[in-house]
């Protein structure tokens, strides 16, 4: 890919292969930490900030590993996903499931909406091989505010979620209090002084990532892979790319419809309407902060771009307001997040095109 | 690219071509009686939005012309113009001369945001659009930093009606009183009961005819050119990447014009939000008229402009007609912006993949025939 590789030293090398952005956003997170205790912010504080965010969001990034692999580029079509948990979630409320068999429940019936809506999004994308990003955007934003009228207009009657006045239409924020809030955060839990572990979040998403490893190993993952990065020489080697191609679409789709879950048994609430509108963008610059570029991704990839992102979303504004005494937090997260993606775009790749 | 396409009318790949705006007619025609809105009331408000957004569609079409695809970067343009016109409204320039000072003072930010997004999309060809899109956030980010941190400690401000009462810092919306409708309203003109802004059409237009000259132009021919094929193009001794980025530059310098003609429209500007969605509702109404993503012209500009704002005024009242929630005819609306772009971005991919696919059965039958010989 490097021409000029020849004259630089090991520094050189090393800023080359790690990502000279990468570097940056790292270095930052680092100086945000060392920084954290003398400005007077709790350091355990902001540590259990970050492992719960990270316990949030792993899984939405995870998503997008199977679609990276198979050469779909990045799934800016992630909101999708959400739609389909966001279904699970809402009907699994509806009929009546409370505690923790809420949340198993949801995932049960988000997984047929997964596959349905993740067959139909792969089969579209194989129509238009080489336009994925762009039209996996525009169906995300498509189904979101398509669905933002099915749930004014889908029949829902659980009192906890329609509009008290009306009594139809689901609300905006849907409180999970009683239902699956923590759902899997409990499991396990380690609390030490301020420092607090939600062991069972970060079980469930060591799992998946496992399995997807695991997956990605297995002959078909192999053939995913091929796909991705040769899809001729996948083609002439006998594998159908298509049939590959729709496999890690429906995959990335349910784990999508999975993550939002997730995100929503941490945080406590279900967000509707035009809420998974931007989702997409977090989760896509995480893996790229992680290392991944539009044809390349790994596990690794996923838990240190997560790790990155979150830190510093989560660490930027206590630190900034402490320092400068205002809150420049949200354009930092917005031109680390975005530049991000556009330095991986102009990455030259082989594979694309 | 398409060769074909001239030698025959086909009106089956009239059709396909024509299916959207075809769609929003249908749309357009089912929902007018339902609204129950007055004639007069909805060619008064179209002439309005015509006005209105005009100008900011015709800026999509430079880079259209030169392959790059639906500039979504025009939100650039649209903060250039946005920053203009908080600088004119602070120094307190009123009316006409103000709204030339914000185009003049935009012009400079605009060339150096086209420079910066051309530069950038030379290095991701073949996802231009995508890039762009992106383009378009990050350098929100950057027009956060500037208007909210930057306006008022470092750039001075002036007047505190606009800044923000902790003393630095745009406030979310800044009246733009003393520019309203100045341009609209400098010939006035009324024919039965339709107000018309007589001078902004005639800097649309003037634009019109820009645009109609500009591709006759040695440097609007080798943007064509560059649009059909950048190797032969490059071949033919066109510096490709320079054509490329003066494209952008001109659509986004347009597009902060255009915003400036937009926001005197309107009246006020509202600092974090006016430019976030511009870009996604020009493409949508550019696409309405019939336009692709490699072939726009003026006319899909009007016809678009017409086709999706009646459809965006009627649709709300038409939704609470049928269902009783204005909400649903809301999301409608933006439901079908949306949707209309994504089949648009369909169509153009599946036509593309389908010539490639032509192209290549072409050469493969003219290689047969070459060994019969």
């Amino acid at each position: 890919m490097n021409t000029d590789k020849k004259e630089k030293g090991r520094l050189g090398r090393f800023v080359e292969s790690f990502g000279l952005p990468r570097l940056i956003i790292a270095a930052f997170l680092l100086l945000l930490l060392i920084l954290a205790p003398i400005v007077g912010a709790d350091l355990p504080t902001q540590i259990t900030n970050i492992i719960a965010r990270f316990s949030w969001n792993g899984i939405l990034v995870l998503a997008m590993v199977p679609m990276v692999h198979s050469g779909c580029g990045l799934n800016f079509g992630l909101p999708l996903g959400i739609i389909s948990g966001l279904l699970g979630a809402t009907l699994s409320i509806e009929f009546g499931f409370t505690g923790p068999i809420s949340f198993v429940m949801a995932i049960l019936i988000a997984t047929p909406f997964a596959l349905v809506f993740g067959c139909g999004y792969g089969w579209l994308l194989n129509k238009i091989k080489g336009g994925e990003m762009m039209i996996a955007t525009y169906v995300g934003f498509s189904s979101v505010s398509l669905m933002c009228m099915m749930w004014l207009i889908l029949p829902y009657k659980s009192p906890n979620m329609v509009w008290g006045l009306s009594g139809k239409g689901l609300r905006t924020t849907i409180s999970l209090e009683g239902y699956y809030i923590d759902a899997l955060a409990k499991i396990l839990r380690i609390k030490i002084g301020n420092l607090e572990i939600p062991t069972g979040t970060l079980l469930f998403f060591a799992l998946l990532a496992l399995a997807i490893w695991a997956f990605l190993h297995t002959k078909t993952g192999t053939a995913m892979t091929a796909v991705g990065s040769n899809p001729t020489f996948a083609r002439a080697a006998g594998i159908n790319v298509d049939k590959i191609r729709l496999l890690s679409v429906v995959m990335s789709t349910w784990l999508a419809a999975v993550g939002i879950l997730v995100y929503e048994q941490g945080f406590g609430f279900v967000q509707l309407y035009m809420a998974p509108f931007y989702m997409a963008l977090p989760a896509v610059s995480a893996i790229l902060i992680g290392g991944a570029s539009v044809n390349k991704a790994s596990i690794m990839n996923v838990i240190i771009g997560t790790i990155l992102f979150q830190g510093i979303v989560t660490m930027t504004p206590t630190v900034m307001n402490n320092i400068v005494h205002m809150d420049v937090s949200e354009v930092i997260r917005i031109i680390a997040s975005q530049g991000m993606i556009l330095y991986a775009l102009t990455r030259r790749t082989e594979g694309s095109k | 690219m398409n060769k074909s396409g001239k030698t025959k009318f086909n009106l089956g790949s009239f059709l396909r071509r024509s299916s959207v705006p075809i769609m929003f007619i249908i749309i357009c025609a089912f929902c007018i009686p339902l609204s129950g809105l007055s004639p007069s009331y909805l060619i008064n408000e179209i002439v309005t939005r015509m006005g209105r957004n005009a100008f900011l569609i015709l800026s999509l079409l430079i880079p259209i012309m030169a392959g790059m695809g639906l500039n979504f970067g025009m939100t650039l343009g649209a903060m250039a113009g946005e920053i203009g016109l908080i600088l004119a409204s602070d120094w307190q320039i009123i009316g006409i001369p103000g709204m030339i000072l914000a185009m003049i003072l935009s012009i400079p930010i605009s060339i150096l945001l086209g420079l910066f997004c051309g530069k950038i999309l030379n290095m991701a060809k073949g996802r231009e659009m995508i890039t762009s899109y992106i383009m378009a956030f990050f350098i929100n980010g950057v027009y956060l930093f500037v208007v909210l941190y930057m306006m008022g400690s470092v750039i001075p401000i002036k007047h505190n009606n606009i800044k923000l009462p902790r003393g630095y810092g745009i406030r979310n919306t800044v009246s733009l009183l003393s520019m309203r409708q100045k341009l609209d309203n400098l010939i006035p003109l009324t024919i039965n009961g339709v107000k018309i802004p007589v001078a902004t059409f005639i800097v649309i237009a003037v634009l019109c005819l820009f645009i109609m000259w500009f591709r006759r132009t040695k440097l609007g021919q080798d943007m064509r050119a560059v649009g059909q094929d950048m190797e032969v193009a490059r071949d033919a001794g066109i510096n490709v990447e320079r054509t490329r980025i003066i494209s952008i530059i001109m659509s986004t310098i347009l597009a902060g014009i255009g915003m400036i003609i937009y926001l005197q429209n309107m009246g006020n500007i509202a600092t974090y939000s006016s430019h976030s969605q511009i870009g996604m509702f020009c493409i949508a109404a550019l696409l309405v008229g019939g336009a692709s993503v490699d072939k726009a012209s003026i006319g899909n500009v009007f016809l678009g402009v017409i086709l999706f704002h009646l459809m965006f005024i009627v649709a709300p009242k038409a939704g609470a007609a049928i269902t009783g929630d204005s909400m649903i005819g809301e999301y409608f609306r933006v439901f079908v912006s949306y949707a209309v772009i994504t089949i648009a971005l369909i169509m153009y991919e599946t036509s593309k993949r389908k010539q490639k696919k032509m192209g290549g059965e072409a050469l493969r039958q003219a290689q047969l025939e070459e060994e019969k010989k």
